[in-house]
């Protein structure tokens, strides 16, 4: 896949795709112990119901933090590769994020974004992505070139496939649909927290 | 006769306590008052140093990094802080995570700004509701033994902390620099 190839596609025409099923995916292709960020609501409960690795944080407040954390995971860790999940709401709240990590340029971070154009979990009101935001190229804008919509689920795999190698940090958008979540995050702050260190400790 | 060392600036004692306290990354969004502390820790190749868009950010990655085992700290100003209710009640509080911050107050002992001065009278209120320790150092012979003493209780009890730079430290003449 060539580096246009693989930015070509738009908005418009990237297929709408399941956050579950993304996550599984996802989470399939995680060999190495990577650290995976969950952003609050539905994406870190898809995150929950794919197999509670130890490797694997919920964030439950702080909206817009997921890429934050993972920035300084993946600063601390250089050698490890770290995952953050955010939605598109949560994401539109913390932009100024996108230039922090360009900025730092940490080859082992990837940010996957749902985009879902709504806030799901508290009615379904439209985001800005309804009305024409287009996340990937204010990542773009932001200078991290290495990011892009997946057309669809095989392209979807591809781009993890590059990402998880190294090529980082990238970022990937995805539409998805207003499925419900396939569970629950337990809520338990501290536990989570222990059990993510625990599950990253060198 | 002899020859006398020249006295510590503050930024110079908190820059010291910071290694000695293995404290390796320092997340800040900018104020003139910390200019100082700011500029030496980007000379200083022990540090990481990342200055992000916003605060929230900034106490993200320091969260993050201390969960991956690297100590971080965080600076800011007054108005800063104000911006952190949400982060500090809903990850930092719940989680337990040791975070330090340095504050240094503006809005207060002769600011201009009337913006500055009511956000001023919001942060120790704040603190105070979020149960989180605070102490403003206003004597230079203090601050090593307050920022360190700070530090090591944060970490060691799994709590926040706020280390508030007075303007009688930052501001009045012979202890500023």
């Amino acid at each position: 896949m060539t580096s246009s190839e693989k930015h070509a596609v738009a908005r418009d025409t990237a297929r709408v795709m399941n956050r579950s099923d993304l996550t599984r995916r996802l989470v399939a292709k995680l060999k190495r112990n990577e650290a995976v960020i969950g952003g609050i609501g539905n994406t870190n409960f898809d995150l929950w119901a794919s197999g509670q690795r130890p490797q694997n944080f919920y964030m439950l407040g702080s909206m817009g933090l997921a890429i934050p954390l993972a920035l300084g995971v993946a600063t601390a860790q250089p050698q490890r590769h770290v995952v953050a999940l955010e939605g598109d709401g949560s994401l539109l709240m913390q932009l100024g994020t996108l230039g922090t990590v360009a900025m730092r340029a940490p080859k082992n971070l990837l940010m996957i974004v749902w985009d879902n154009g709504v806030y799901q979990i508290t009615g379904s009101q439209k985001t800005l992505t309804s009305h024409g935001v287009d996340l990937v190229a204010m990542a773009r804008a932001a200078g991290l070139a290495n990011s892009a919509w997946a057309r669809d689920e095989a392209h979807f795999d591809a781009l993890l496939e590059d990402a998880l190698a190294g090529h980082g940090p990238a970022f990937i958008a995805a539409r998805t649909d207003e499925a419900k979540p396939a569970g629950t995050t337990e809520r338990d702050p501290v536990k989570i927290r222990m059990r993510f260190m625990e599950g990253i400790a060198v | 006769m002899s020859v006398q060392s020249p006295v510590k600036t503050w930024a110079e004692m908190i820059l010291q306590v910071l290694k000695d306290n293995e404290i390796r990354l320092v997340t800040y969004v900018p104020d003139n008052v910390l200019r100082p502390l700011i500029d030496a820790l980007h000379a200083d190749p022990y540090f990481t140093v990342i200055c992000p868009a916003r605060e929230e950010e900034a106490v993200g990655i320091v969260a993050g990094a201390y969960m991956a085992g690297m100590r971080g700290i965080t600076l800011m100003q007054t108005s800063g802080f104000a911006t952190l209710p949400n982060a500090l009640a809903s990850l930092v509080r719940p989680y337990q995570f040791p975070l330090v911050m340095v504050i240094s107050e503006r809005g207060t002992l002769g600011d201009f700004q009337l913006g500055q001065a009511v956000v001023c009278r919001t942060m120790r209120p704040v603190l105070t509701s979020l149960n989180i320790e605070h102490f403003a150092i206003e004597r230079l012979d203090d601050v090593e033994f307050v920022a360190d003493r700070m530090i090591k209780q944060a970490f060691t009890t799994q709590e926040p902390a706020a280390i508030i730079l007075s303007p009688l430290l930052t501001k009045k003449s012979n202890t500023s620099h």
